[in-house]
């Protein structure tokens, strides 16, 4: 790799800590994700990862160390106020409005990013119906944009997940586990979607997973936790091939 | 048509359309019932304004049934609406006047309310309607000075765009407005429903956390809704009044306000047409059951509750829409 110019990272997290009781779900990460990559998170079963994307999304309030998003700090923001700086996020399980179609999930999210709106404007108008209807294209999910959101399989409808946050436009996106649920034979053909996707759209995303197939063959670097810490970072190449990494996170993940 | 053909056509309008040509039908062949009735027998004109008064109030459960959140003092904007018709009526009998006054008084303390119970769900929004309810009730009650307890206050002469009506043509008047009232309401509502607000309060029920993170702040969407469910409470208790010509405390009753709730799972909340289907039926069968039974009306009333609720949860609407669906209008 050539030297590159000096960036400034997209999303900085600074000594991040949060305690449930006697459990240290964040034990002072600190975290730079850089603009345009993609960052794999992997780590065994209660090591923090879900924490950290709730901490960086407003959900959770770490009770010390900072985040900030594009050079501006973000805690103690809320939610939705950190999803108007440019921050999405998926769900590890999936919250998709069950009793609406694919169709008026994506178009909802669309008409919210371009609100605020009239209360007599149809969800389903042109603009934002079109709009809705190219997203689901481009994520496979327009034959089944017309079904309930309910009767989905568990890998569309993580697909759907990610496309509501997509349509926001975020320039960051967390996935917290994208391919958990899915049959085997459907991972790869989701993730290679899904990539296709962020890429074009330019997101830099940030994902949580268990499958180091998925790791090595898509994510530009991997971050290890374990803990509520960071116990290695660096290129997947590198860090799948630790020898504490293979015993310690991935012979654990495996079995998760 | 073939089945493709069908499938295009339902790519570009939408898979909703059957459900509205039944709806739009079934709301043309309901008012021409009501018409029909009112003019057949004329006392009836009364019930079915009352009837069509407390549709329009119903509408604001639905709305509030829509995010998963019943309120249980619902009727407290009903009592604002026909005390301000009550009270205001002596100087200002102008009907045209006296409505959107009521409407922007429930409104105006539908948001003082309103600021204060969505930040709560579920059975905590419930009981802080029903209390707030209460505390209205009492006032109305207990401030005997200003509104004569529970003797109520009687309405004085209305007029209508200027002109004195005699008591015939001011029924039908009456009617009239509200069946109009009714039409309107129930087509904003309907409109609102399929709206990115409608279908947002619809996410309320099931995935709040997903509408913070879309941006949207699920209290305001909700507070909205609610904002225009006291609207309409506040318009249908001005009916009333202005109908049954009486006020007193007992509007804002917590019965009251289960009556409102009643009429909406009789009705069903499946569309904006269930609140006054549901509100004929309870004002019918209240009229013929009581006069047939005269005490064990409420039993009656009861029993058709039970039965809807246990077959036929999509409430009189359901059952409608579905018999329609089968000879495939
Ligand atoms: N809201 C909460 N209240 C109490 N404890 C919590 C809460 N959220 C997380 N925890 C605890 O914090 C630890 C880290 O949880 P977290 O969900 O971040 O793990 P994870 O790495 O995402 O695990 P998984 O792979 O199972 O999703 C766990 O021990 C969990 O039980
Ligand atoms: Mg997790």
């Amino acid at each position: 790799m050539s030297t590159p110019p000096v960036t400034a990272p997209l999303l900085s997290a600074k000594g991040l800590r949060l305690a449930f009781g006697g459990v240290k779900a964040a034990d002072g990460i600190d975290l730079d994700v850089m603009p345009g990559e993609f960052l794999a998170i992997i780590g065994p079963n209660g090591a923090g990862k879900t924490t950290f994307i709730n901490m960086s999304t407003g959900y959770l309030r770490p009770q010390a160390g900072s985040i900030e998003f594009d050079g501006q700090p973000i805690l103690g923001l809320k939610p939705r106020a950190i999803v108007r700086r440019g921050i999405g996020r998926s769900f590890q399980l999936p919250q998709l409005f069950t009793e609406h179609t694919v169709l008026e999930n994506a178009a909802l999210a669309v008409a919210s990013r371009l609100g605020p709106w009239s209360p007599l404007t149809p969800l389903l108008r042109p603009a934002w119906r079109e709009e809705a209807m190219d997203l689901l294209e481009r994520f496979g999910l327009a034959q089944v944009a017309e079904s309930r959101a309910d009767t989905l399989n568990e890998g569309a409808r993580k697909l759907a997940d990610i496309a509501m946050a997509v349509a926001l436009q975020p320039r960051l996106l967390l996935m917290d586990e994208p391919t958990s649920g899915v049959a085997a034979a459907e991972k790869m053909q989701i993730v290679e979607t899904l990539v296709r996707v962020l890429r074009q759209s330019g997101v830099t995303a940030v994902f949580v997973e268990h499958d180091m197939d998925v790791v090595a063959r898509f994510a530009d670097r991997v971050a290890v936790w374990s803990q509520g810490r960071i116990a290695a970072l660096g290129p997947p190449a590198q860090v799948l091939a630790d020898p504490v990494v293979q015993r310690d996170v991935i012979g654990i993940s495996t079995h998760a | 048509m073939t089945p493709s053909d069908d499938r295009g056509a339902e790519r570009r309008a939408g898979p909703k359309r059957p459900a509205l040509a039944r709806e739009t039908l079934l709301a043309i062949i309901g008012a021409l019932a009501l018409v029909l009735c009112a003019w057949a027998i004329p006392w009836l004109k009364f019930v079915l304004t009352i009837a069509l008064a407390k549709g329009i109030a119903v509408l604001g459960i639905l709305l509030l049934l829509r995010a998963g959140q019943v309120s249980f003092g619902h009727s407290m904007f009903l009592a604002v609406g026909a005390y301000t018709v009550a009270f205001v009526a002596p100087g200002t009998p102008e009907v045209l006047l006296l409505l959107p006054l009521a409407a922007l008084l429930a409104a105006a303390l539908g948001l003082v309310i309103g600021l204060f119970v969505v930040r709560y769900r579920d059975i905590f929004f419930g009981m802080l309607n029903l209390a707030l309810s209460m505390v209205i009730y009492s006032l109305l009650e207990k401030m005997y000075a200003v509104t004569h307890g529970t003797d109520g206050i009687r309405v004085a002469g209305l007029t209508f765009a200027g002109q004195r009506l005699e008591r015939e043509v001011q029924e039908w008047a009456m009617f009239g407005i509200a069946l109009t009232l009714a039409v309107g309401f129930g087509l904003l509502v309907r409109a609102y429903l399929g709206s990115p607000m409608g279908r947002a309060l619809a996410g309320i029920k099931t995935r709040e956390t997903r509408l913070e993170f879309m941006g949207l702040s699920a209290r305001l969407v909700l507070l909205f809704a609610y904002v225009l469910s006291a609207l309409m409470g506040g318009v249908g208790g001005a009916l009333v009044a202005m109908t049954s010509r009486h006020v007193t405390p007992q509007l804002a009753y917590w019965t009251s306000s289960g009556e409102l709730v009643f009429i909406a799972i009789l009705g069903g909340a499946g569309s904006a047409l269930g609140p006054f289907l549901g509100a004929t039926a309870f004002e019918l069968v209240r009229v013929y059951a009581a006069a047939a039974v005269a005490d064990a009306w409420q039993m009656i009333l009861g029993g058709v509750l039970l039965v809807v609720i246990l077959f036929a949860p999509g409430g009189v609407w359901g059952i409608l829409s579905s018999k329609l669906k089968g000879r495939g209008a």
